[in-house]
């Protein structure tokens, strides 16, 4: 880790002033990945702006029934809230799948936004990686690319987003609210992560110095059918090879709305709304979620090492929809019930 | 309240002098920012029954209590807990008596070498004050986080199961 300075702020006003003043400083929340990308020397920087002062609730119900979440508050905080738990127990599952509750305890709801991909090259300095340094290279695709994409990859990055909460965030249609150097603006969930381009070094659409404030929840959140699979390595503490996020609205048999999100497949959340306008109206079938799992996974591409995620996407699909309609089998760290 | 200075202050424009309440005894300490909170408990104060295992959050090992809650040691700043309450290993025993997960431990024969016991422990501790282990399963999920290398996980449950269930070590 390179020697640097610390800056805590006490408003979101005073540390944006502050990163801004500033040519090579971040945000600090919970630190779970920015410390470890700093002591593998994958990162310097010349200040960090601590934000966790900022920290207010952790969940507040809005007066047009949205929920915020904090973006200061911990992700364990967050999923043991009643209020998450009764009201959107799809992005409780979510946050419960991921990492350990050390971890948990620490990461931040902002943070988990913003946090980095796991690709083995971008995390080993001595291969080319074009999201660690632009025009080096990817070397991913040609390398051993087990965990990596197999939708919306580019020639330049295969790599994934890791996170699960954000997972089940884009099937809630959250927004962000960020405030940055010229005011405050909210962005859609599914506009907030970016696919790689020929720029895989920039995830998200965030602009220089914004800094995450709030997460807004809309009211519907799924209460009667949802679930999350997460398919990993080992039951517990890993990343998703593959992972799925399904709300889902029935009326009798049919499906009044349904939202299906992808973990581990792509370089953001991956839904594809033509499928899920396909099942609306539709009975909730092994073959109607069988047809979806089709038409989401449709234009793959798999490399040497990762093929087996195409079907594999499309049966977690297919499992995780059935699972929605049975939530209460649903077993710890978001493995598939029996 | 007893308050010690256990290091003199580094001569660096970016040191910061923190307070940190740590098992009970409120230290005060200069630091640079880039220290983390492992290595602040073990190389400046000499408490050394925190372990420094994979130092990059994988292992659990370096697993403290700060403000109730477990956290892992090595992937947070000291600067960052200024003003926090940290408990580690040597502050669960209470007077003379072992706390106990430590007797269980002993009792069901839940370590090899011993290195991701105090981190298991106070993960553990962290467990119960959350409240959210209902079953074993819950516990093998809540504890994921802490590694034992020796294999000696099934032994590590049953002294966590034990202690849950109320056993003999209440």
């Amino acid at each position: 880790m390179n020697d640097f300075n610390f800056y805590q702020s006490k408003a979101p006003v005073d540390a944006i002033q502050e990163i801004s003043s500033l040519e090579n400083a971040k945000y600090i929340a919970g630190g779970t990945n920015l410390i470890d990308l700093l002591k593998y020397n994958l990162l310097t920087v010349e200040e960090l702006v601590d934000v966790n002062h900022l920290k207010s609730e952790s969940v507040k119900e809005l007066e047009n029934g949205a929920v915020l979440l904090d973006a200061f508050s911990t992700n364990a905080d967050t999923a043991y809230h009643p209020i998450i738990e009764d009201r959107y127990p799809l992005l409780s599952k979510a946050i419960l799948a991921g990492a350990s509750a050390q971890i948990r305890n620490m990461a931040t709801n902002g943070g988990n936004l913003l946090q980095r991909t796991r690709c083995y090259y971008f995390y080993d300095a001595n291969t080319p990686c074009n999201k660690r340094e632009p025009g080096s290279g990817c070397s991913a695709i040609n390398g051993y690319n087990r965990n990596m994409a197999i939708l919306g990859t580019s020639e330049s990055c295969i790599a994934v987003f890791p996170s699960d909460m954000c997972i089940a965030l884009s099937a809630l249609n959250a927004t962000v609210n960020v405030s940055g150097p010229d005011g405050e603006r909210k962005i859609d969930f599914t506009d907030f992560h970016r696919l790689p381009g020929d720029r895989p070094h920039l995830d998200n659409n965030l602009q220089p110095n914004e800094l995450i404030t709030g997460i807004e929840l809309p009211e519907k959140g799924f209460v009667s059918n949802y679930s999350y699979l997460k398919l990993r390595d080992r039951n517990s503490y890993a990343f998703a090879l593959v992972s799925v996020a399904t709300a889902m609205d029935l009326e009798d048999d049919l499906i009044k709305d349904i939202r299906i999100a992808l973990g581990g497949v792509a370089h953001k959340p991956w839904r594809v709304k033509a499928a899920e306008d396909f099942l609306i109206g539709k009975t909730a079938t092994r073959d109607n979620f069988a047809a979806a799992a089709e038409m989401i996974i449709e234009g793959a591409t798999s490399y040497e090492f990762n093929s087996f995620k195409i079907e594999l996407a499309k049966r977690a699909i297919i499992r995780n929809c059935l699972m929605a309609l049975h939530p209460e089998t649903q077993l710890p760290g978001a493995q598939p019930s029996a | 309240m007893q308050t010690e200075t256990l290091t003199q202050p580094l001569e660096k424009t970016n040191s910061k002098i923190i307070t940190l309440k740590i098992n009970g005894v409120e230290t005060q300490i200069s630091l640079k920012p880039w220290v983390s909170l492992l290595d602040c408990l073990r190389e400046y104060l000499d408490l050394t029954g925190t372990k420094k295992g994979c130092d990059h959050g994988q292992c659990g090992a370096c697993t403290v209590l700060c403000d109730g809650k477990r956290i892992l040691s090595c992937l947070t700043l000291a600067v960052m807990k200024d003003g926090s309450e940290i408990t580690t290993i040597e502050g669960i025993a209470t007077g003379n008596g072992l706390h106990p997960l430590q007797k269980a431990f002993i009792e069901h024969d839940a370590f090899q070498c011993g290195y991701c016991t105090p981190g298991q422990i106070c993960s553990a501790i962290g467990m119960f004050n959350e409240g959210k282990a209902k079953t074993e399963a819950d516990v093998k999920e809540l504890m994921s986080g802490n590694l034992c290398r020796c294999g000696a996980n099934t032994n590590i449950i049953n002294a966590i199961m034990e202690v849950k269930n109320g056993g003999d070590h209440e």
